[in-house]
């Protein structure tokens, strides 16, 4: 018996320059920064008030940290793909040869959605959803560390195939009979799978703690209609990942068991149905679609309304709206194959069903546009996030209901056509969303603010360049040019693709604007600084505790009376300004100890996985067996919250008020 | 007006490109009638989007922190009329585009003959890796990466796949169907000009996929009877023997065309199991690719 199973020297690429400098970069990146830390003495901080931590906040920036880095590996193979097809016209086959250029489109698309965008929208529901709400941490902190952990370890699965193995050559959707062991026998499907189940498993866990947390956990007062909206659509988001992800979770696992163990669910033979996979993975998939947005809504919903100095129009519209996506969002799938032969009754039902979600989406346009009627909009850069999301979502949601009409699907299906419209919808809904949260909720996190001028360069750089990189697309697809192509043959195609390739590198300058914003943000911290805890003049809970917020959150947990709770406060303390301030009282509270349990299920996980790709059996054993030992031993555990004494509370208190007057 | 403007503004895109070809420019019923319903819906969604966009970025800006002549109104938060005005105006143009997508679906429902006095020509489509087969029954010829049809004549294809999913779209004769094993699909197209047009699978389908197109050729009635003439008195004969060497993965194939082929070839395709005729190879076909 081979103790490493499907795993030789032969594994690793080194005949591929590209692979090769790519991983080899990523590895001497991750090896540098390990180094930097040993040697600066970062590990004993690091490892007890980061990688420990079971405060949310800390795991919400851990997730946008995770996103983040993601971000530029997805990106990184958009530049790719871009520059070949603007070489590979003609009889000209790139630089990339199909074998490369099929792994790169799969890993983008897996990447992008579920380790990056996923990341995001959990990151800033982690990092926002208790503040808002009033509370000290997640229903469950501790499950809440081995979610992080587990995201992680799928993302570190996923990159390893870059230099152990191959990606999936798939597509992202890993449609079979092409994904069955019989056409993809290598690893590719393999990693694609166990990174999906290991990182799915950290989701759904993800969205039981944030529908507990929502239900169960609010601040006394805080009734459902008091709630942000934020908080609204992370139940909306967190209700439908409960639902949606073990649909998906299940899809997978039986093409694991096909590939794995011969069964034959979606085989070509034996009586497998390959649509059956195309059903389950879009029972999924559609919800997913809202998954994203619904938290990006939310962001939008909240900056609207901060940098108006207006509560948000229709706050109950907005509410039902959701509400309303979150139920719809199972009743759509089917449009993403009205080209594989359904009834005309069953296309039409799901084309009328799919523009029906365009109702409550339109209303939330509407509902923004409304807050800022009669506002005094200051125009910061989550506000420029906000404004790009809806004149660009409009136009993105309009092709979306073009190809909610099957005739139109039939045609633009499967072409660039829906590859513009897809990023028309997630780029502006869910990117850009993230970037205004970020910068929103950055000196929340931080204490300081990011510098405005880099953000500004960033969203117009991100904002054009959006724009030049996929309105090509459009004409690309209505030309008949069809996606996931390694080379072409038409030549009038190149021109078009010449420009989105220039599109690509004005979105490559907003990036960097980004970092650059960053590492200037964090060399002029003292000037940014806002000690208050409310720099925008905000009206949710967040805004009324420090920055960054200790970590108990609120000494006492705030009595909410109103919607708009913050703002509500602010206003009666205007009321009373002059009367003596009351001496406060404060307990000491009770807070979670940290735990590295997170840390050790992702590793475990992560031997797991890779065992299980390689079919490695007797690590695989040791995987699943050491992360069941772990629970047990976690679960013995003497003492699991650590107590917070009042005179700690105080002085923090006192100290923070210090600060504001001054 | 705004209609006129948005065709004006999509043609002149697709002029701009060089582009003869693509949705835009159909060459038969269907497709001009896809066509129509895009024009359509796009008309009726863009009254109301286009109005949106730039009501949003005036709403913007005149209510920007410093215009001070704009009346700040920080309670107004709820109006019963607009409610019901932001939930009307989606529901309306959904409820247009919706029936437009009803109908549309039924009219042009792929399977559904094309209305014609003109008896229509039957293909059976075969999607191999990494190319496609053309069967034509009635005429008892094949022919791989080369669509021959009488132009005004409808054609009635039926389309599985050999192995993996691809999809069959001819941009310019009319929407595409996905080819699957195991299931045949159904299509209707007619082309109402004679010419070349590109076609292709458009679903992803592994290491081959960038070449697996091919040209149709739209031709005359009577010469399309010529080449049916031509085919069946030259090439090889698809039998057994040469399915199984068809059927091998390969890319970029050149046309071939074959003067007769084995009989219920499609039916033993789309069952994968054997008639007693000697084509018996078929059977270990789907297993091939496993070794390779």
């Amino acid at each position: 018996m081979n103790l490493l199973g499907k795993l030789s020297w032969s594994a690793i690429p080194f005949d591929q320059p590209i692979v090769m400098g790519a991983s080899g970069g990523m590895i001497l990146g991750i090896v540098f920064v390990l180094g930097l830390v040993t040697l600066k003495g970062y590990v004993p901080y690091l490892w007890r008030e980061w990688i420990t931590s079971v405060d949310h906040k800390r795991i919400g920036v851990m997730y946008l940290v995770l996103a983040m880095l993601m971000l530029l590996r997805g990106f990184s193979d958009a530049i790719m793909m871009r520059a070949q097809l603007a070489v590979a016209a003609g009889g000209a086959q790139g630089y990339l040869p199909p074998e490369h250029f099929d792994q790169i489109f799969s890993a983008h698309g897996t990447i992008m959605i579920f380790f990056v965008a996923m990341p995001l929208v959990i990151g800033l529901m982690n990092f926002a959803v208790p503040l808002q709400l009033g509370i000290r941490d997640m229903a469950f902190p501790t499950l809440n560390s081995v979610s992080l952990g587990l995201t992680a370890s799928g993302i570190l699965l996923t990159n390893v195939s870059l230099f152990i193995g191959e990606f999936a050559k798939t597509g992202w959707v890993a449609y079979p009979p092409l994904s069955e062991l019989q056409f993809s026998p290598g690893v590719g499907v393999d990693y694609y799978l166990w990174s999906l189940q290991i990182s799915g498993v950290g989701t759904l866990l993800t969205g039981i703690n944030f529908v507990t947390t929502i239900l169960k956990t609010r601040a006394p007062g805080m009734s459902y209609m008091r709630m942000p909206v934020f908080c609204w659509t992370a139940l909306a988001s967190n209700l439908l990942i409960v639902a949606a992800f073990p649909v998906l979770t299940a899809a997978l696992s039986m093409l694991l068991l096909d590939r794995y163990l011969d069964f034959h669910f979606f085989s070509v033979d034996a009586g497998g149905n390959a649509m059956m996979y195309v059903n389950l993975f879009w029972v999924w998939g559609h919800p997913e679609v809202y998954i994203l947005v619904l938290p990006a809504f939310g962001i939008y919903s909240e900056v609207s309304a901060t940098f108006s100095g207006k509560p948000l129009f229709g706050y109950r519209s907005m509410v039902a709206a959701t509400m309303v996506i979150c139920v719809l969002a199972y009743t759509v799938w089917l449009h993403h194959f009205f080209t594989m032969g359904a009834s005309a009754n069953v296309n039409a039902f799901f084309g009328v069903a799919s523009m029906i979600i365009a109702v409550p989406t339109g209303v939330k346009i509407f509902n923004w546009l409304f807050t800022m009627y009669g506002g005094r909009v200051r125009f910061t850069v989550p506000v420029l996030w906000t404004i790009g999301f809806m004149v660009t979502f409009v136009l993105g949601g309009l092709t979306g209901i073009l190809l909610a009409v099957p005739p139109v699907d039939w045609q633009m299906h499967n072409s660039v056509f829906l590859v513009a419209h897809f990023h028309h919808v997630i780029i502006p809904g869910v990117v850009f969303a993230a970037f205004a949260g970020y910068t929103y909720w950055f000196p929340k996190a931080f204490g300081f603010k990011l510098d405005e001028r880099w953000g500004r360069r960033a969203f117009w750089c991100w904002f054009i360049g959006f724009h030049v990189a996929f309105m090509p697309l459009y004409v690309l697809g209505l030309m008949g040019m069809t996606r996931r192509l390694q080379h072409y043959d038409v030549l009038a195609w190149h021109p078009w693709l010449l420009v989105a390739a220039a599109g690509v590198a004005i979105i490559f300058a907003g990036i960097v604007c980004q970092i650059v914003q960053l590492v200037v943000s964090i060399g002029a911290r003292e000037e940014l600084r806002d000690v208050t805890g409310d720099p925008w003049n905000g009206r949710t809970l967040e805004w009324s505790t420090a920055s960054p917020p200790p970590a108990w959150n609120f000494a006492v947990l705030p009595r909410v009376a109103e919607r708009d709770a913050y703002w509500t406060m602010k206003r009666l303390a205007r009321a009373k300004q002059g009367e003596p301030a009351q001496a406060r009282e404060y307990s000491a509270i009770e807070l979670p100890n940290s735990s590295a349990i997170g840390l050790v299920t992702a590793f475990f996980a992560v031997v797991g996985g890779f065992a299980l790709i390689w079919h490695i059996w007797w690590m695989a054993a040791f995987g699943v067996f050491g992360a069941f030992v772990a629970l047990i031993v976690f679960a013995f555990r003497d003492e699991d919250e650590v107590e917070i004494p009042a005179e700690r509370i105080g002085q923090f208190e006192r100290m923070h008020k210090a600060e504001v007057t001054l | 007006m705004r209609y006129g403007l948005l065709l004006s503004v999509l043609i002149g895109a697709a002029t701009l490109g060089g582009c003869t070809e693509g949705v835009l420019d159909p060459k038969g019923p269907i497709a001009a009638a896809e066509r129509q319903i895009l024009f359509n819906s796009l008309g009726i969604m863009l009254a109301i989007v286009i109005p949106t966009i730039l009501a949003t970025l005036g709403a913007a800006w005149w209510f920007r922190a410093s215009n001070r002549r704009a009346r700040y109104m920080p309670d107004f938060a709820y109006s019963g009329r607009l409610e019901l005005l932001v939930w009307s105006i989606p529901i309306m143009t959904v409820l247009l585009v919706g029936g437009v997508a009803w109908v549309g679906s039924h009219d042009l429902d792929p399977p559904k003959p094309i209305a014609s006095a003109v008896k229509p020509v039957r293909v059976q489509v075969v999607s191999l890796d990494w190319k496609w087969l053309f069967i034509y029954p009635e005429q008892g010829i094949a022919s791989v990466n080369q669509l021959t049809v009488p132009v005004d004549t409808p054609v009635s294809f039926e389309l599985t796949s050999s192995s993996v999913m691809n999809s069959f779209w001819v941009p310019q004769l009319g929407g595409q169907i996905y080819t699957m094993a195991g299931m045949t699909t159904r299509i209707h197209l007619q082309a109402d000009h004679p010419g070349t047009y590109r076609g292709a699978s458009a679903n992803y389908s592994g290491e081959g996929f960038a070449d697996m197109r091919f040209n149709v050729d739209a031709v005359p009635a009577e010469q399309f009877a010529q080449w049916v003439n031509t085919t069946r008195s030259a090439g090889p004969a698809l039998d057994a023997q040469a399915y199984a060497d068809l059927v091998k993965p390969s890319k970029a194939v050149a046309p071939v065309t074959y003067r007769s082929i084995a009989p219920g070839l499609f039916a033993s395709i789309l069952s994968s199991t054997m008639q007693a005729d000697g084509l018996s190879q078929l059977t270990s076909v789907t297993s091939q690719r496993t070794g390779q």
